[in-house]
């Protein structure tokens, strides 16, 4: 954001002065985040607990945020950063469209976010690392497509399925078993939630689905005709569904051996 | 060394004001319309890339006649304002009459400094909102004053005809196919009186429509979608003097 740089810079992150700490700063940080590609779109999800150091710093936060009509951004990492920069992305995205009467490129949309996270090298050194995964649907190609990040600002494209965050190990090993290249918008759906009850059931810091709360991942959906987040009433549904099953089998659907 | 000639600021003034009325004069007129769900734009635009009408934010939109390198660089100015506002604050504090405000300052103060030339520009800046009682438009001309218009507004060549064309016609909660066919009307009555056909895809259409779900409500109307409002217009008033012919 070059008008932004040039007359009030305070306003970006990455241009603030760090004052000199020693060791980590407590802050909440987000947990996982998963995406899952299918045929005519992508699914971006992610679970709903903030924590900080052991303790649950939040349980009902949302870390999934449409960046425009046609992507969305999942923010692992310092929440608080982690919220303002994708603020920012979605102001410049939406700007940029304004000014020029066109929308930036898939591409083009993750190379920016790419930018900023590098801008945040600094923060990351801290301990207050940000690592979004970024999914859209690519309105010239026809087709969803995923990008994952490192802190560094590192960006590469995923196929099929992706996950960040402290959960993205098991989420990820879940993924590999279920995922199919003929899923449909439901199946993939399920998928993701499935993938985060597997996050959630072996890493701390991931909340699975509170149904005490009513408190349920957050699932979102970017096809051709854009971004839609599912609601409440739709991702308890499919979350009841597979906790139901789980009661028979703890550790979910079993792949076949061969 | 000369000495400039001495000229009274009245008469200054009042070539300026001449100077830019000539410039926006020349140019095609557009207007803008309240109706039922929001707030049209319309205007005669034979080109595809150079839009008289854009979106500001979320509610905000914009229209202008005239020059379009010096309202091109408004427009952008007004984007800057609108985003850096919503930003640092809240996507509800920006305002429709905020932007007029900062678009008079900057209109006003170019206007009157004798080192430029003023703006050969008018502009229209219209916030929709929940209710039509909510709708705001204000007309900015050349000389950094504000107008706030209710209904209908028309800016250009041939605004003045048109407006009291308009004036005359436009009635609160029209529908949208209704209140587009009025403003091609408008539009194409000559300043001698004669009347001129604008085929449809000269006409640039623009709505905030406040019932899209959608934060931003503003969107461009375009081939299909525009030619099925035209005739719904043309058929609804036929279908009326059906009626009172039966009648």
């Amino acid at each position: 954001m070059d008008f932004l740089s040039e007359h009030q810079p305070e306003m970006l992150p990455g241009k603030r002065q760090l004052p000199p700490v020693q060791g980590v700063i407590e802050a909440p940080h987000g947990t996982t985040i998963v995406a899952v590609t299918f045929p005519g779109g992508v699914v971006l999800a992610g679970d709903r607990r903030a924590t900080m150091g052991n303790v649950i710093a939040q349980r009902d936060i949302e870390k999934v945020f449409p960046a425009d009509e046609y992507s969305a951004v999942g923010i692992a990492g310092t929440a608080g950063l982690a919220v303002e920069m994708v603020k920012l992305f979605q102001l410049e995205l939406e700007h940029f469209e304004k000014v020029e009467g066109a929308q930036l490129s898939l591409e083009g949309k993750a190379n920016r976010l790419s930018t900023m996270i590098r801008s945040n090298l600094g923060m990351a050194m801290q301990g207050l690392a940000v690592v979004p995964l970024f999914a859209g649907y690519d309105v010239d190609r026809g087709r969803g497509r995923i990008f994952s990040y490192d802190v560094t600002g590192g960006r590469s494209e995923e196929h099929g399925y992706a996950a960040t965050g402290s959960g993205s190990l098991f989420a990820r090993g879940a993924m590999k078993k279920l995922y199919a290249k003929d899923l449909t918008e439901d199946q993939a759906t399920t998928l993701v939630i499935q993938a985060l009850y597997d996050a959630a059931d072996d890493d701390s810091a991931t909340g699975g689905p509170d149904v005490a709360r009513r408190i349920y991942p957050i699932v979102t959906v970017i096809t051709e005709s854009g971004f839609r987040r599912l609601t409440d009433e739709e991702s308890s549904e499919i979350a009841r569904v597979i906790l139901e099953r789980r009661l028979e089998q703890p550790d979910g659907p079993r792949a076949a051996l061969y | 060394m000369s000495t400039p000639f001495y000229v009274s600021p009245q008469q200054a003034m009042a070539d300026r004001a001449e100077y830019a009325r000539k410039g926006i004069a020349r140019g095609r007129s557009l207007v803008v319309l309240q109706y039922a769900d929001g707030i049209v734009f319309v205007g005669e635009n034979p080109s595809r890339a150079l839009h008289k009408f854009s979106e500001i934010y979320d509610r905000i939109g914009f229209a202008a006649a005239g020059k379009y390198n010096e309202y091109e660089n408004l427009r952008i100015g007004g984007v800057r304002y609108a985003d850096l506002r919503g930003y640092t604050y809240d996507r509800d504090d920006v305002t429709a009459r905020g932007l007029a405000n900062v678009y008079a300052q900057t209109l006003g103060t170019i206007f009157s400094s004798a080192a430029e030339k003023p703006y050969e520009v008018e502009l229209v800046v219209a916030e929709v909102g929940e209710t039509p009682d909510g709708d705001q438009i204000y007309r900015l001309p050349h000389d950094g004053s504000i107008v706030d218009e209710h209904g209908s507004v028309a800016v250009g060549g041939n605004a003045e005809q048109i407006s009291s064309y308009l004036d005359a016609r436009h009635e609160d909660g029209m529908s949208l196919a209704e209140a587009l066919k009025l403003a091609v009307q408008s539009l194409s009555r000559e300043p001698n009186g004669g009347e001129r056909e604008i085929p449809a895809e000269r006409l640039e259409v623009a709505v905030l429509d406040r019932t899209r779900p959608q934060q931003r409500k503003f969107k461009r109307i375009v081939g299909p979608q525009l030619s099925r409002l035209l005739e719904a217009g043309g058929a609804e008033t036929a279908a009326e003097a059906e009626d009172a012919e039966e009648e």
